[in-house]
Parts: structure tokens; sequence; C-alpha cells
């Protein structure tokens, strides 16, 4: 059954894979023609519309690459507040804001919002207004850099099939990128020879089972057949009549010895485990001066971890978000909350919320988080858990050495798109993915320091 | 044998049957008698319920405990992580924060520096590349000031000495005002103010209080200088030097590259002349005639020791021999015959307009005499800038004896000082603290209790740098900017600020330094829209330098002016004319110096590490061995061998120093090759009375043997008596072999060798073999590891490292370096990863190959050549130490790093004692939150300042360079961040980062664009050597040979 099981699951996915591969190739080649059109058609609609103002550049036609650069400023700087679809968070949602608001206006607005304020832009004050009068902060970025983080919100909105596949993954940043940085075993190009290896094993032992079914067969037939005979010696008769007599086997010194072997193993193994285990705090989740729901926030919200992380790409440490961050919403939402209340009593009294570290490092081991999100590309949700459904965080990671030596072996370099990789990409003289290990991740000086 | 039927009673109680004694004969012991001690009174009771445990109750207890904590143990302890309430917004965790600010100090040191601060927190200090003074270094001093600011001793508040108790700053302001209010003389005592503001802010307080000057003084005075340029240029200011420009350069009891002021800069601009390469084979000679043996004179081509007492002679000499030639005319003074002396003269006069004479006697007629020289020179404008004077030393000698004088006759009614410690650095301090009774108001901005604090009434603790707003304007026309990075650690006050409450402005001193600068120093530059641009920019520089000759037109009183009272007007930039009398000065010196004297003189020198003494409370410094001597934690009388010989004294012996009219010190002697005959030297900075737990009796004070000649503070005795006491007191050394045995450790030439030959004096090992001689690195019985992504290295040139020790402590601030204190020293078990190796030259035949010859190699000579090598783990490629771990603690990495992993060394010391470069350090203490070694690590403040990215070792583990692995890790993230390669210069070893002359280069070797994969190329096979190549370590470190431009190579060991 496993058999047919599996071979019916490599035989899908291998389909799949092909599937996919035809699919994405020759969608590749409808994003190319779809994307000329909406260049001819995109001017066609823009002369209609008028909106555009002589000084703004034209909608160049969706270049991926610009597209995803588009999408990785957008979410790390607009998530926070703003939502790609037409729901308001903390300041309006983006959909259709192409549409809106001229391009140079909005290159001016996200480069420094308070000028175009101050300037008397009855739009923008308005707009100010509206929203409570929240600073939206102002951000140092080409206007290369605005273009490329519009056409994503624009693509994301007409969100066309064609689109989907000639991005590589665009669809939302709840699917991991399907570039380099694919971690889970088996997930992905990286699984299939370890995959071959349970598949043939599985075989095999399907394959002895079988063999043993008929041996026993044969014998048990041979055994009635010779049973029949009346012509044979004593000896043989009794060699066929032989039965296995089980209280001698059970009475022996072998069966009792090995059974004694094999429960001292047993106790052995999970005396050593249990050993291995003491420092792990696997499953440790303290309760919180305040009763902050991971699952309400990432979770029903989704509201991006770097969010309140605020260094998660850039740092080593994530950083427990400071209270003022908290007020960014709860100075209008859920006021009369006690668990809210909390912070407001911290920050009239000066006293710092003191929350409690779930995850801890021993201080000889060194830990960067921005090597791990930023340049490795690795979710949260790999070593964190699905944090997106904790009420209460727990540790869900072991953190031990062997856990990461583990991860490191396993995990492929996320090389694209970043030129340090390139020399060691070059001198990566195997078929094998380019593992951390392979460059130096096994070492000791990569952590402790 | 007959049977006895005898029986024997134990005791009549037996024979009685006793039922007491029946009922215990059972039992063996009588085990009423608890182990307990009994309690007095209940002694005869034989129960348990009264003798309380018994021995199974305290095993039962025992087991429960044992049980309850191992369980409990196996939860981690609670974690709190706290985050801001309301966060900064340039401030993240885990991210460094760099801010532009100034260190200068007392000693005359100026860096312009670039703070790293973590989470609010000062870690670092770095050099500022902005500035143009010091852009690739620090001195030692700056880089252990950080330690000065997590003093766990400095006062939390202000203080009353009636009281002794901190108070509030109204209560302190209220009284002090009120008394100053009271009239009479207010003096304010201080070391040299080289900020601007500062310097404005005293002149307003004097403008309110008219009975209130300004003493200016310094511990260690260059007040000779500033007099004789007043006297020769009529500019009483202290020149800055270019010896950039210098091809000859000689230097009477100079020490400019180690205490002299601004000696960051020299030496940044020495080690250029000393620099040499493919493309440069020239470099510049340097004359020294000292009579210690100083940093400087450590690093001379030619030193020829001298008697202080000769000294005026020998510029008088070199004066006549210049003069001879170039037509001025000769003075008639006493010549005497000093070695080097006619080739200095011959060289200097060959390049004229490319010479220069420094001397750092602090007497007026010798300063006079060598401005004579240079004039004749033509040093002035190329080489000596009397335009941009350095203000870094504006003590008035004079002014000062006048204020003591004042203070003894009671004339003064209130005084404040203001880094000023004249009960401890005045020659006269004893007295002058019994006269300072007579001052009705005494305060100081101390910010711990000092010698001189503890005797005022009041104690308004300055902010440390650090903290604080402040400017500097170490030269002319180059500003400075200091900044807070942390906010106030305790309750202090910035200084200014209090002379601005007590002259009854109520601005804060930020306010009040940025007026400043928009009246006074905004007007002078240009390109800049507004105020905001210029001083955003200007914060963001640290500095801000007009580089024009011609001083700022600034409405203070100009700083190069206030030393003297008779300065003519500064004059502009122009050139200068030489109108000193040089007849005068010589009959002077006729008649104050000798040619042979014959008792013994005493030299008084201040430290390059501990400087004047006023950071005696550092750890960090009294740690940092002196680059000469190579001693720590305490000072000595140097003594050369000679008279060590003569006196029959042994090293650590304790003399008695008799001084006629002095109180005699008594400190052990130190054989120090290189002091003169005749001489010997005490080091001010130690013997602090009131300094806080580091530096508090930390040697003698040398200060009292310093004499006032009526115009200037002599830093000599001719006539100085020596005595035995019969006792010892260990010095804590470092290294206490001093010579290279021969050995091609350091490998050395002279100039003409090396221009003909670049390989020169390189020692080029052949193995023998079956198939011939090979270079060691031919054969190996390891497999090569190779390095595909990075391969860190290091090269050290040995020609321009100057033996500063700077990147010493920089390593101990970046690598959270334990200190271990005088006791541990002694016992070799010093912590420093990095240590600069000093090694003399010995007179001995190094062919002796018998055993006296070998015992006579190890004597250094009288007068040595001098070489530093600094020496940390090579990062051996074919590395000693890891093959002998035996639990992999120490292996190797794919980037050419030789790693040490703490938590896996279990301490065997195998790694230490196959290590040829003796550079592990071993942890035999735990050194952190330990009462033994109470220092930094031992309380909370002072842990403020160990560096987050580095682990604290524990007792028990093994330790060493790792080349600051942190930032190399640190460099290549960024890159990766960024997607692309990381860039040479970015990732910096801290050793390297902080080098005044940049002779420690550090990068990859790997990217052929790098500065070390550029001279390790151009150096192959020439100036570049491995030590002990022989060995085959592969190390990741090459040095260049260093070599002295001389016309005859030494030919000894």
């Amino acid at each position: 059954m496993y058999f047919i099981y599996s071979v019916k699951r490599f035989v899908c996915r291998q389909l799949l894979v092909f599937f996919l591969a035809f699919l994405g190739g020759s969608a590749y080649v409808v994003a190319q023609s779809a994307n000329q059109d909406s260049t001819v058609t995109g001017g066609v609609v823009d002369t209609d519309g008028g909106q555009v103002p002589a000084g703004g550049s034209q909608p160049v036609a969706l270049d991926p690459a610009k597209v995803e650069a588009g999408k990785t400023l957008f979410n790390n700087n607009c998530t926070a507040c703003h939502a790609l679809s037409d729901e308001v968070l903390v300041g309006p949602g983006l959909k259709g804001i192409n549409e809106r608001r001229p391009q140079t206006w909005l290159i001016n607005w996200i480069r420094n919002s308070q000028k175009v304020i101050q300037s008397g832009d009855k739009y923008a004050v308005d707009l100010f207004n509206k929203f409570n009068k929240t600073v939206m902060p102002a951000y140092d970025f080409s206007d290369e850099q605005i273009v490329s983080i519009l056409q994503y919100i624009d693509q994301q909105n007409t969100g066309g099939g064609a689109n989907t596949a000639a991005g590589g993954a665009t669809d939302g940043q709840a699917v991991p990128s399907g570039g380099g940085a694919s971690v889970t075993p088996g997930e992905g190009g990286g699984g299939i020879s370890s995959q071959y290896f349970t598949i043939i094993i599985g075989a095999l032992l399907v394959i002895l089972l079988l063999i043993l079914l008929v041996l026993v067969l044969i014998v048990s037939l041979l055994g009635k057949f010779l049973s029949e005979r009346k012509d044979l010696p004593e000896e043989d008769r009794e060699l066929v009549n032989q039965r296995i007599d089980v209280k001698k086997v059970v009475n022996s010194n072998a069966f009792k010895g090995g059974v004694a072997l094999i429960f001292l193993l047993i106790v052995g193994k999970v005396a050593v485990d249990s050993l291995f285990n003491i420092g792990i705090s696997q499953g440790y989740a303290p309760k919180q001066p305040i009763a902050y729901s991971h699952k309400l926030h990432a979770g029903q919200y989704q509201i991006d971890c770097s969010y309140c992380h605020t260094t998660v790409y850039k740092a080593k440490s994530a950083s427990i978000p400071s209270a003022n961050i908290c007020m960014n919403c709860h100075n209008a939402i859920q006021t009369s909350s006690p668990e809210i209340k909390k912070i407001y009593d911290a920050i009239e009294n000066d006293r710092p919320i003191e929350w409690v570290r779930v995850h801890n490092l021993p201080d000889f081991a060194y830990f960067n988080h921005s090597q791990h999100t930023n340049v490795g590309g690795i979710e949260c949700q790999n070593c964190h858990g699905e944090i997106q459904t904790m009420e209460v965080v727990q540790q869900v990671s072991p953190l031990t050495m062997g856990w990461c030596i583990d991860c490191h072996r396993k995990t492929q370099v996320n090389t694209e798109g970043n030129d340090y990789y390139d020399k060691l990409l070059a001198l990566h003289n195997s078929k094998e993915p380019l593992k951390v290990a392979n460059i130096g991740g096994l070492e000791c000086s990569k952590c402790h320091y | 044998m007959e049977d006895n039927n005898k029986t024997y009673w134990k005791g009549i109680e037996e024979l009685s049957n006793n039922t007491d004694f029946v009922k215990s004969a059972q039992n063996e012991f009588p085990e009423y008698l608890s182990v307990k001690e009994k309690k007095k009174g209940k002694s005869n009771v034989p129960s348990d319920d009264i003798t309380g445990t018994n021995r199974r109750d305290f095993l039962k207890m025992l087991g429960f405990g044992v049980t309850a904590v191992s369980l409990a143990a196996c939860d981690a302890p609670v974690r709190k992580a706290i985050p801001y309430l309301n966060k900064p917004e340039e401030i993240d965790a885990s991210i460094a924060n760099y801010y532009a600010s100034t260190y200068v100090d007392s000693s005359g040191d100026y860096s312009s520096v670039l703070v790293k601060t973590r989470e609010g927190r000062p870690i670092k200090i770095e050099p500022n590349a902005m500035s143009s003074i010091t852009p690739t270094g620090t001195s030692t001093r700056a880089q252990a000031s950080l330690l000065d600011l997590y003093d766990q001793e400095r006062l939390k508040g202000p203080w009353v000495k009636a009281t002794n108790k901190l108070t509030t700053w109204e209560d302190v302001d209220g009284k002090i005002s009120s008394q100053l209010q009271q009239g009479g003389a207010i003096r304010i005592v201080s070391s040299s103010i080289i900020s601007p503001t500062t310097r404005k802010v005293i002149q307003e307080f004097i403008s309110k209080y008219p009975t209130a000057t300004h003493v200016v003084y310094d511990a260690v005075s260059y007040s000779g200088i500033i007099k004789a340029n007043n006297a020769s240029f009529g500019r009483a200011v202290i020149p800055s030097y270019n010896f950039a420009n210098a091809d000859i350069i000689v230097g009477i009891s100079a020490d400019f590259l180690g205490s002299w002021p601004n000696s960051t800069e020299n030496s940044y601009q020495y080690g250029q002349t000393r620099k040499v390469g493919q493309n440069k084979k020239q470099m510049s000679r340097h004359y020294q005639f000292e009579t210690i043996l100083s940093l400087t004179g450590a690093n001379a081509d030619y030193r020829s020791p001298i008697k202080p007492s000769q000294e005026g002679l020998v510029v008088a000499a070199l004066y006549n021999r210049i003069a001879r030639q170039t037509g001025g005319s000769a003075v008639n003074t006493p010549d005497l015959k000093i070695a080097y002396l006619e080739e200095a003269a011959k060289d200097l006069l060959a390049a004229k307009g490319k010479a220069v004479v420094v001397s750092g006697s602090n007497d007026v007629n010798v300063q006079t005499m060598v401005n004579a020289i240079n004039n004749l020179l033509g040093a002035y404008g190329p080489v000596i800038d009397l335009n941009t004077p350095v203000n870094l030393k504006q003590g008035d000698d004079s002014a000062m004896a006048n204020f003591v004088q004042e203070v003894k006759n009671g004339q003064v009614a209130a005084v404040i000082f203001y880094d000023a410690n004249p009960v401890y650095n005045y020659p006269a301090g004893k007295e002058f603290a019994t006269n300072l009774q007579k001052v009705k108001l005494k305060v100081s901005f101390a910010s711990s209790l000092d010698e001189t604090a503890a005797l005022c009434d009041y104690v308004c603790p300055n902010h440390n740098y650090l903290e604080a707003w402040n400017d500097a304007e170490p030269k002319r026309g180059f500003y400075s900017l200091g900044q807070p990075t942390i906010s106030p650690v305790f309750k202090t006050r910035a200084a200014q600020e209090s002379l601005l409450t007590w002259s009854g402005n109520p601005q804060d001193y930020y306010t009040y330094l940025r007026n400043n600068w928009r009246q006074t120093i905004f007007p002078s530059a240009s390109g800049f829209n507004s105020f905001d641009d210029f001083w955003n920019k200007s914060l963001h520089d640290g500095v801000f330098e007009t580089r024009s000759a011609a001083p700022v037109n600034v409405a203070i009183p100009s700083i190069q002016e206030v030393p003297s009272s008779n300065a003519a007007p500064a004059s502009t930039g122009s050139a200068v004319s030489f109108s000193g009398d040089v007849n005068a000065a010589a009959s002077a010196i006729g008649s104050t110096y000798k040619a042979a004297n014959q008792t013994v003189e005493l030299c008084i020198y201040e430290k390059t590490g501990l400087g004047n003494g006023e950071q005696a409370n550092n750890p960090l410094l009294q740690e940092f061995p002196d680059p000469i001597s190579r001693a720590c934690w305490g000072n000595y009388v140097a003594i050369p061998q000679s008279m060590a010989n003569s006196m029959e004294l042994e090293q650590d012996e304790i003399v008695r120093v008799d001084i006629q009219g002095k109180q005699p010190l008594e400190l052990p002697v130190l054989i120090q090759p290189g002091q003169a005959d005749g001489t010997i030297a005490i080091a001010v900075g130690y013997g602090r009375e009131i300094a806080g737990k580091a530096g508090k009796n930390v040697g003698k004070n040398a200060y009292p043997f310093i004499q006032y000649n009526g115009t200037t503070l002599s830093y000599t005795q001719p006539s100085v008596k020596l005595t035995k006491t019969g006792e010892k007191h260990q010095i804590a050394q470092v290294q206490t072999h001093h010579t290279i045995m021969a050995r091609p450790i350091v490998q050395e030439a002279n100039l003409k060798e090396y221009q003909a030959n670049p390989a020169a004096g390189r020692y080029a090992p052949k193995i023998a073999t079956a198939e011939g001689p090979k270079k060691p690195g031919e054969i190996s019985i390891w497999d090569e590891h190779s390095y595909t992504n990075h391969s860190w290295g290091m090269v050290i040139d040995l020609n321009s490292c100057i033996g500063c020790g700077a990147c010493v402590v920089s390593c101990n601030v970046e690598n959270n370096i334990p200190v271990v204190g005088r006791q541990e020293v002694i016992n070799r078990r010093e912590m420093h990863w990095l240590r600069i190796d000093r090694y003399y030259s010995s007179d001995a035949d190094p062919e002796d190959k018998s055993i006296s010859g070998y015992k006579n190699l190890e004597q250094a000579s009288a007068n040595p050549e001098v070489v530093f090598q600094p020496m940390l783990c090579q990062q051996c490629g074919n590395a000693p130490c890891e093959t002998v771990c035996p639990v992999i603690a120490t292996a190797h990495s794919s980037e050419g790093l030789n790693m040490m992993a703490y938590n896996r060394c279990i301490g065997t010391r195998y790694c230490a004692n196959n290590c040829p470069y003796k550079v592990r350090r071993f942890n035999w203490f735990k050194y952190n939150n330990n009462e033994e070694f109470d220092y930094h690590m031992n309380n909370d403040l002072g842990k403020m300042v160990l560096n987050p990215d580095v682990t604290v070792r524990s007792r028990g583990v093994m330790e060493k360079c790792t080349f600051c692995v942190q930032r190399i890790q640190l460099g290549k993230l960024e890159a990766k961040k960024q997607r692309r390669r990381p860039v040479d210069g970015e990732i910096v070893t801290a050793c390297a980062s902080v080098c005044p002359t940049n002779a420690i280069v550090f990068g990859d070797l790997l990217d052929p664009e790098s500065r070390v994969a550029k001279i390790r190329q151009a150096e192959y096979e020439k100036r570049a050597f491995e030590v002990l190549n022989e060995i085959n370590t592969k190390p990741q470190i090459s040095y260049l040979t260093k070599i002295r431009n001389k016309e005859v190579s030494n030919k000894q060991a």
C-alpha cells in the first residue's frame, strides 16, 4: 500500500513539476507578450484618462525585477500602515493609487509628505486631516524605487495570472518566495534525492516481505505434501513434523538475555535522550505581563512581523517593540481593554514593560536575525513556529547547537541576486546545491566569538 | 592452658546490672552525644529532641536538598526583555551608532574620535577620518578613556566637604554664588583649556567678577618653548610641526612621539616619513640625544645618551656647527664630544629647509637656541608652523608660581580648580595643601575626589567628556566638536554650566556653545545656506577646519596669547623673523650646563600610557605596559647598567632617592638599557593618594622632585643621592627577556643595503631534503587549507610601528580583555591578546656559541638599538595549536582564521604550550564578578564598557586574538545585506583601526584590490617575512623588515 502510495505520490509530484514547468514556460511567453500589450494599451488608457501629468513618466512596462524590488520595498516599509487592497489600516488602502493621484505627486508625497502638506496642496491637507493628522514618515527613495513600489501595487491589484508566473512569487507574503531559499527538506528541488532514497528502501522492504510470504507459502505447501508421504525415513519424518516449542524458546537463556538487552537499550536510550533535553526549554511559554496575542495581530490582522519587530531585517536583534509602536494603533483602537490599559500605565508612570524572554540563547552563541531573515530569506516561522496561530508565544524549536547545525547542513544558500555569493557559487563544483555548510556555516567562529 | 575463670567487669555498673547500663549496652556509640555543638546549659540532657537534627536527618535533608536544587536548576532562570517606552528614532537595539566627538586630556593629548555606542552606551573609541590632525589613529589614553566614564568612584553629585555628603545643585549654587559675591581675589586654576567656548565662559565669569583671574598651568609644562617663542618671534605659542616634511629630525630630549602634546599627529606625520616601499626608497633620518630611553629615542636611527646637565651644551654645540656653515655667529660655550653630534650637524646642514631640531627642555635659553638653529636651517615654514600654533599646552609656570605665593600670603579669597590637581602635581603640592586652608572658598570641578578636590569646600563634578558638549581648537583654525554620547551617568554638571550659573547666565552650555559658534566660527565658514547647515555638518564631521594659516577673526581672546602677559599682538599668517638673543641664551647656558658633571642626575619624565597621572584610576592604563621598560602597575627608578654594576644593585631592589631639601623617595630600581650613565629617571603620574581603588598608592609621586627655577619648572635635578635600603619590591614586567639572541624573529637592514637589495636583512631558511635544500613552505606534512571566499591577513610594518601601544588598549576594549592586576602580571598571567615585544640589541658576538657567549647575548647594550614587534595570534595555516587540542576547541576556518571556541575548551593548555609565538592566554581565574579582581568587570557600571558582541570568558578556558572575528562577521553581513562583496577598508581589526602610523594593515588577501594584498604582493620575497618561517606555520601575518637609516649597519645582535 505504502509502495503504491509513494509511487503514486512520486508520479504525481513529477507530473506536477512537469506541468508547472510547462505552465511557467508558456506563461512566461504569455507574460512577455502581455507586457508588450500593456505598454500599448496602457498608453491608450492613460491618454484617455488624461491622468498622467506632463512631467510624469509613462507607466513603463511591468518589469518583473522592478516589481520584485518594489515588493521588497513595500513589505519592508509600507505594509505596516497600508494595505494593498482598499482596506484602511493606519493609512489608506493603496488599491488603485496610481489612478487616484498623478505619479509626480505620489513621488513627492512618499519622499516627504509633510512638505507636500505644507505646500498647501488641498488633496494632501484633506488626506492629512482625514487620517487624524497621522504623519507619514519621509522615505529617502529614488524615483525608480518609488515607481517600482507603485508598479508592485498596481500589479497586485490588476493581478493578471500571467504576471504571477512572470514575477516568480508575487502572490502575497504568506507564501515563501520560491527562489533559492527553500528551507524545509522535501520542498522544491532540494529534497528529491532523499525522497528517492525512502522510496527505494520502501520498495525493497515490500519486495522482501513478498519474498518472505512466498517462501512461507512454499514451505508450508511442501511440508503438507511431505507429511502425506508414507515412504519417508524416520529422520526426515521427524524433520517434517517438527513443531516449534514456544515454551522452550521463551525459557531459553538467549531469549531472556535478548529481552533484557532490548529493555536495557530502550531504558538507556530514553535516559540519554532525556539527559540531552536538560536545559532545552522547548515549549517554554511563560506568562507575559500583557496578554498580547500574536494570533490576533499577526494571524487575524496580518500585521507584518517587522512592523513591531522593527530591526528583524537589519540587525542582530529583532527587537521587542517599544510602547510607542503599540501606541501607533492603540491610541485609537481598543482603548478600554484592561490589557491595553497596562500600556497606558507604563507610559504614564514611565515604567518600561518587562517582557519575559522566550527565546534565550547562551551568551557564547552569537545569532544575528538579519543574516537569516534578510540575507538568507528565511521565514520567521521557520524557527519560531506558526507564530501567527499562537495566543501565547512559546519556544517551538529546541535552539540547540544540533538544531542549528542540522539546518545549516540542509539549507540552501540564498544566492539569488546577491553578488556576495557570486564567487562562492562559481567555485562550487558540484551538482548539489550550495548549502550553508559548504560555505563554512558549520565553523566554530561563525557563531562563537 | 588452664582455664581462666576470672571475670572482669568494665565497671561497677556492669557488676550491679544497672538498668540504664543494660539498656544502652547494645549501642556501640553513645548516640546522645551529638556532632552538633551542645547548647549552653543543656549539655547534660541526652535527648534527640534537644540536640536537633541527627545524622540521618541531615543526610535526608541533604538528599532532598540536592534533588530539589537540581530539579529547580533544570528550569532556566527567567530572563527579561525590556524595550524602550518611547524608542529614540536613531537607536536600534544591537545596531551600533557612531558619534563624532573630541578627546582632550590634560597631558596634552588631542584626538578627534568616533564614539561607538550600543544601546546608548559608549563602548569603543575609533579615530575620525574626517579630521586632518588625527585621521588614522588615536592615542593610548583616548582608547582607555571609556573607563573614566564608567568609573564607579566618580562623584554622584555635588559634594560638600563640611558635611562630607552629596547635596543638590541649587544648594551649592546658592552657597558658592553668595560667597563669590563677598569679593576678594578669585582665581580660576586650570590646566590648558583648548576649548574656545570654555575660554569665553571663563571670560564671562571674569567680567562678572572682576577680581577673578585665570591661571593656567600644566602638570608637565612646556612653558619653556612658549616663552622662548615669545622672545624669539614675539609669539607665545607652541608651534605645530610637520614632521612629514622633515628629512632630518634631531630630537634633544624631546619625546615628540610619546608624551609631547599632540603626539598622535606627530606620530602620524613621522610614520609617513618612515615608510619605504617599491616606489619610495627614501626615509627620514632621526637623531636623538636624550637621557632616558624614550619612545621617540627608541625609534631613532642614531641615539646618543646625554646627561641632563649637558643638554644645553649639546644644543649650543649643534648651533655652533650650523652657524659656522651658514654664516651665523657662533657662541662661546664649552664644546663637548657627543657621539653622532658631528654627523647630525652635517646632515642637518645638507638637508636645509627639510630639517628640524626639537627639544623637550623646559629651559627658555635652550629653547631660544633651538629656535636659532631652526631659523638657520630654514625650518620655519616647511616644517615648523608658527602661524598654526598648537594650543594643547598653554601653562605659564611663573603665573602658577605667583598664584601659589598669593595663596601662601592669604591674598586669595576664592579659588576654582578646573581640571587641575596642584596638591598632587605641583612640585610644592604639600605646602600648597596647607596654605590652601587660608582660602575661604575652594571649589573643584573634579569628577571624582582627588588630592585637591578633597581639600575643597565644594566639589561640583564635571561631566565626563563623553557626556558633555564641548569644542576644541587643538591648532589654530582647526576646530573640533564634542557631543554627548550618553546621558549623564550621575548627577554631574558641565563645568561651563556651573561657571555660567555663578556668573548669572541661565543659559545651558549647549545653547551657549551653539551661539558662540554662530557668532565666532560660522563667519569663517563658506558654502553653507544657514548656520544650522553648518552646525549639522560640523557636528557630523566632528571637525571644522579652516585650513588656512591665517587666524580666524574671533571675538574671544585668542588662546595663543593668553599664557604670556607681554605677548605681541597675534600677527597674521606672515613670515616670521627670528629676533631671539642667542648670545644671552648662550651665556646662560654656559653658566648652568656642564660638559662633565660627576654627580648622579635625575630626569623626571611622563609615561606614554599613564601620562601625568590624571587618569591613574583607569585600570586599563595601569596595566598597559610601558613600551620601553614593559613595566606596569607602578613607577620605579630607571638606572643604567653601569650604575647597577658600580652600586651592586639588582633589579627590584628598593633604593632611597635623596635630593637636598626634598622628601626622599623609596622606589625599586629597574635596569634600563639606554639610560645615560650617571643618571636616573623617575616617571610622574604615580603615587596618587586619593584616586580610587585602582589608582590609589600605585608607585610614588615624583612631582615634588620638580624644581622651579624662577621662570619655568625644571624636570631635572643635577645632584641626587642613591642609597640602598636592602628591601625589594618586584616590578610587574610583562617582558623580562630583553634581547633577541641573534634569532631572526625581527629582521632588519639599513637603508643603503635596502636600496641596493630590497630583500636585505632577510633570513631565508632552507630545509635539507633528499632533493637538496628547499624552502620551508615547499615541504609540508600537512594538507594545505584552501581559502576560497576570504583569506584574512595582516601586514605589520616594523619600520613605521613606533611602539605607542594604542593598538594594545584598543584590543583590550574591543575584546573584553580583563585586567588582572599587578600580582598576576608578575605571575606571568596578563591577558593581553596583542603585545608589543620590545627587543634591545646586544653587544655580544652572535657567533660565539659557547655558554658564556649565549649568556652575553642576553645582556642588552648600554645604548641599544630598539625594535618593536606587535605580536598577536599569527592565525597560522599549519597551526601547531590546532593539532594538539584534544577536544577540537581550536580549529581552522575556511577564511584563514584560527578559531577558538570557548565553550568547547576544557583548559588543558596544550595549545598554549605548543604555540611558538606564545600568544595564547589562559583564564586562570574568573576575572568578572570577582572581588579579587576589583576592576571594571566587578561592578555594574564598569561592565557597561563590555562589547556585547564578544563573549566574556570564564575561568579555565584559553583565549587569544581572533582577528576581531566579530568585526569580520559584521562586515561581511553588511555587504551581504547590500548584495555586494565587502570593500577593502570596511572590515578592520581593532588594532589596525587605531594605529596612528598605519603600521598595521588588515584585509582580505583574496581581494586583489585590498591594500594588504597589494603590499604582500609588492613585498613578496623582499621586505615581507613571516616570523619563524622555518617551522612552516604559514602565518596570515607578514612583517616588513625594519629599515634603519644608518650609514653602517650594526653587526651586533
